[in-house]
C-alpha cells in the first residue's frame, strides 16, 4: 500500500483507511481537507485492550485505543478512515478548529472512552451524569447486572 | 459490580454558564464552541454584539419536559428579552447504553437492539446493522434479488412514515393543530401496513442479515397500492392547509437559517443538508441496495430555512411513493433470505423432522453465527440523514464494537447556530424542522 501524505494506508473490506500517528495526525486532516474531504462525519474509537496484538499494516504500532473518524468528500463521493492509535491516557489533538461539527462527537468519545482532546473548547461529558464515575465503553468497565430473585429458588 | 479502575473524573458542567461567571476569554470560547465555530471566528464577532451587560440577559431551561422538544431534550437559552442570545443543547436523557449493549448481543440479536434507536425509522436502523454484517461476512452480495426489493419497499415506507410523523409534529409546534391529527392518521396507516408484515408496529427487527425474516403476506400488493391511493391525494391536502397558506409561511420562511458551508461543517445531513441547496443523497450519490436501478429526484431546497426543511420532506414523501410504485412493478419471486446454513436458520417444517436441523437451530439462536474478523463502516440515507453502522469484529458471534452514526446526534448540534439571534417563539420551529429523535441523539 501507498503512502498517503507521509501516512502509512491500508484497507478494510474495500473501505480506505490511513493510519497517521498522533504528531501527523491534524496535518493530516487537514491536507485531505484540501484534497476534497470536506466533512467529517463521524469520530468515535474502540477500545482493544483484549487484542494488543491484532492485524494492523506494517508499521503501525498498536495501542490500546484507537480513535476511527470518519470522512466524506462530497464531490468525488468517496469515504476515508482515519485510525489513529493512543494509549491510555494519551490525549488526541482535537480537530474542532478544522471541522466544527466534531465538537459533540468527541465529547461522546471524552465521554465514553476517557480520551482528552487538546483544544477542544468545551470538553465535558455530554451523555452521562456529570458526577458519574468511569467511562462505560471501556473493555474494563463491567456491563451492570441487576439481581433478580426468584420465587421458591433456594437462595 | 464494575471492575473499573479509571481515575476520578473531573469534568466541569455541561450546562450553559451565566455571563458573570465567565472571563473574557472563557466567554469567547464559550460562544466559540456553542456556535460551532473556532476561537478565532469567535472573536471576530463584534463583542458588543455577543456581550450586552449581564443584567439584562436570564438564562432559561426549555425541557427536557417541553412538548415541543419531541422527547427529552433539554435546550439552555440566554435570553435578552425575546431574543435568543446563545443556545446549548443538553442530551444524554435517555442514554441507555445501547452501544455497550450492541456488545454482548450476537449479531443476530443485534437487530433487535438497534431498531430501538431511532424509533421512528425503525427499519432504516435494521437495514444498516444488516449491511454491515453482510459486508464483515462477505456475502454483500449474495442476497437474494426479492429480499433486496423488499428492504427497499420497507425502507421507502418507512420514510415515508417518517416525514408523515415530521408533518405532525412540525404542524402541532406551529399551531397548526389539524396537522397534528392528520399526520398521525396517514402514518397510522403505513404502520399498519408493517403489521401486517412484521407483526410489530414499531421494533420489527424484521431485517436481518442474510435477508429479512419472512416473506410478504398474501394481498400486500392491493394494500401498498391502497395506501399509496389513500395517501396522494391527502398530501394536496396539506398544501392547502399548510404550504400556501400565508401563516404558515411567515411562521417558516426565514427562521432558522443555515448556509451550505455551515452544514458541511457541522456535518449535518439528510433534509438540513439539501435544505441548503446541497444535493447530497447517499441513496443517489452512493447507492445501496438497488437505489440505482430506480428513478427519482433528489430535492434540494434554497433558502436553508425551516420552510425549505418542511417542503423538502413533504416532497420526499411523493418521491418515495414514486420509488415504490417501481418497487411494485419489479418486485421479483424467490427467496426472501439467503440459503446461507451459516446465517439462516433452517425452516420451520425441517425442525419437526431433522434432529440436525433442531441443533442448528438452538446452536444458531443460542450461539450465533462467527463473523470474520474486520471492521466496516456502512452508511444509508435515513430519513433523518445520514445513519451509519461502525462495526468491529474479532470473530466471535458477537461485536467487538458496535458504534451507530446517529443522524439526530449530529443534526441537533446545529441548533444554537439556527437560533443564535432569533426569537424564542421560533426556537420551536427550529427544533422541530431538525427532527430530532431522541432515542437515537442518547441511544
Amino acid at each position: 500500500m501507498e503512502a498517503l501524505h507521509g501516512c502509512i494506508t491500508g484497507e478494510s473490506r474495500g473501505q480506505a483507511t490511513v493510519f497517521p500517528t498522533v504528531a501527523h495526525y491534524l496535518s493530516l486532516v487537514k491536507q485531505l481537507v484540501a484534497d476534497g474531504y470536506t466533512m467529517c462525519v463521524d469520530v468515535t474509537a474502540v477500545d482493544y485492550l483484549a487484542h494488543p496484538d491484532r492485524s494492523l499494516p506494517l508499521g503501525v504500532e498498536s495501542k490500546r485505543f484507537e480513535l476511527v473518524v470518519g470522512l466524506l468528500s462530497i464531490e468525488r463521493r468517496q469515504r476515508m478512515r482515519v485510525r489513529l492509535q493512543l494509549d491510555d491516557g494519551e490525549s488526541a489533538p482535537s480537530l474542532f478548529d478544522v471541522h466544527p461539527g466534531t465538537e459533540a462527537m468527541e465529547r461522546e468519545v471524552f465521554d465514553m472512552f476517557g480520551i482528552e482532546f487538546d483544544g477542544h473548547p468545551d470538553l465535558t461529558r455530554i451523555l452521562m451524569p456529570e458526577d458519574w464515575d468511569g467511562h462505560p465503553l471501556r473493555k474494563d468497565y463491567a456491563v451492570g447486572t441487576i439481581p433478580v430473585q426468584f420465587k421458591e429458588a433456594r437462595s | 459490580m464494575r471492575t473499573d479502575t479509571t481515575r476520578q473524573t473531573d469534568e466541569g458542567g455541561q450546562e450553559l454558564k451565566a455571563r458573570h461567571e465567565l472571563g473574557a476569554r472563557e466567554l469567547l470560547r464559550e460562544v466559540g464552541s456553542v456556535l460551532r465555530m473556532s476561537e478565532a471566528e469567535a472573536a471576530a464577532l463584534a463583542l458588543d454584539e455577543i456581550d450586552p451587560s449581564a443584567d439584562e440577559t436570564m438564562i432559561i431551561n426549555m425541557g427536557p419536559q417541553h412538548p415541543s422538544t419531541h422527547g427529552v431534550l433539554r435546550l439552555m437559552l440566554e435570553l435578552q428579552g425575546e431574543t435568543v442570545l446563545r443556545c446549548k443543547p443538553i442530551v444524554g436523557y435517555l442514554h441507555t447504553g445501547m452501544e455497550k449493549t450492541g456488545e454482548q448481543l450476537t449479531y443476530l440479536q443485534g437487530g433487535t437492539n438497534v431498531t430501538r434507536m431511532d424509533y421512528v425509522s425503525p427499519l432504516n436502523n435494521e437495514l444498516v446493522f444488516s449491511l454491515a454484517v453482510e459486508k464483515l461476512l462477505g456475502i454483500d452480495g449474495d442476497i437474494p434479488e426479492r429480499a433486496v426489493w423488499m428492504r427497499m419497499l420497507l425502507s421507502e415506507l418507512n420514510r415515508m412514515s417518517s416525514h408523515l410523523l415530521f408533518m405532525a409534529t412540525n404542524g402541532m409546534d406551529l399551531g397548526a393543530v389539524s396537522m397534528m391529527i392528520y399526520g398521525w392518521r396517514e402514518r397510522e396507516e403505513v404502520i399498519r401496513f408493517f403489521q401486517k408484515v412484521t407483526g410489530l408496529r414499531m421494533n420489527h427487527n424484521f431485517i436481518r442479515p442474510g435477508g429479512v425474516a419472512a416473506d410478504l403476506p398474501s394481498g400486500w400488493r392491493d394494500d401498498v397500492l391502497g395506501l399509496l391511493d389513500q395517501i396522494t391525494p391527502r398530501l394536496d391536502e396539506y398544501d392547502t392547509l399548510m404550504t400556501g397558506q400565508p401563516i404558515w409561511r411567515d411562521r417558516l420562511q426565514g427562521v432558522g437559517v443555515i448556509t451550505a458551508q455551515e452544514a458541511i461543517a457541522l456535518a449535518a445531513t439528510g433534509p438540513i443538508l439539501r435544505s441548503t441547496g446541497v444535493p447530497w443523497d447517499l441513496r443517489r450519490d452512493q447507492p445501496y441496495l438497488h437505489y440505482d436501478e430506480v428513478e427519482f429526484d433528489v430535492i434540494v431546497g434554497s433558502y436553508g430555512d425551516s420552510f425549505d426543511r418542511y417542503a423538502i420532506r413533504l416532497h420526499e414523501i411523493r418521491e418515495s411513493m414514486r420509488i415504490v410504485r417501481q418497487i411494485l412493478d419489479r418486485m421479483p419471486g424467490g427467496d426472501y433470505r439467503i440459503q446461507d446454513k451459516k446465517v439462516t436458520p433452517p425452516p420451520r417444517a425441517r425442525i419437526n423432522e431433522s434432529m440436525e436441523a433442531l441443533i442448528h437451530h438452538f446452536k444458531i439462536f443460542t450461539e450465533g453465527f462467527k463473523v470474520p474478523a474486520g471492521e466496516v463502516y456502512v452508511a444509508i440515507e435515513s430519513p433523518r440523514g445520514e445513519i451509519g453502522c461502525y462495526i468491529v469484529s474479532d470473530g466471535s458471534s458477537t461485536p467487538y464494537r458496535m458504534h451507530v452514526r446517529a443522524p439526530s446526534f449530529v443534526n441537533i448540534q446545529t441548533l444554537p447556530h439556527m437560533m443564535r439571534g432569533g426569537l424564542l417563539a421560533d426556537a420551536v420551529a427550529v427544533i422541530s424542522s431538525v427532527d430530532p429523535v431522541l432515542g437515537e441523539v442518547d441511544r
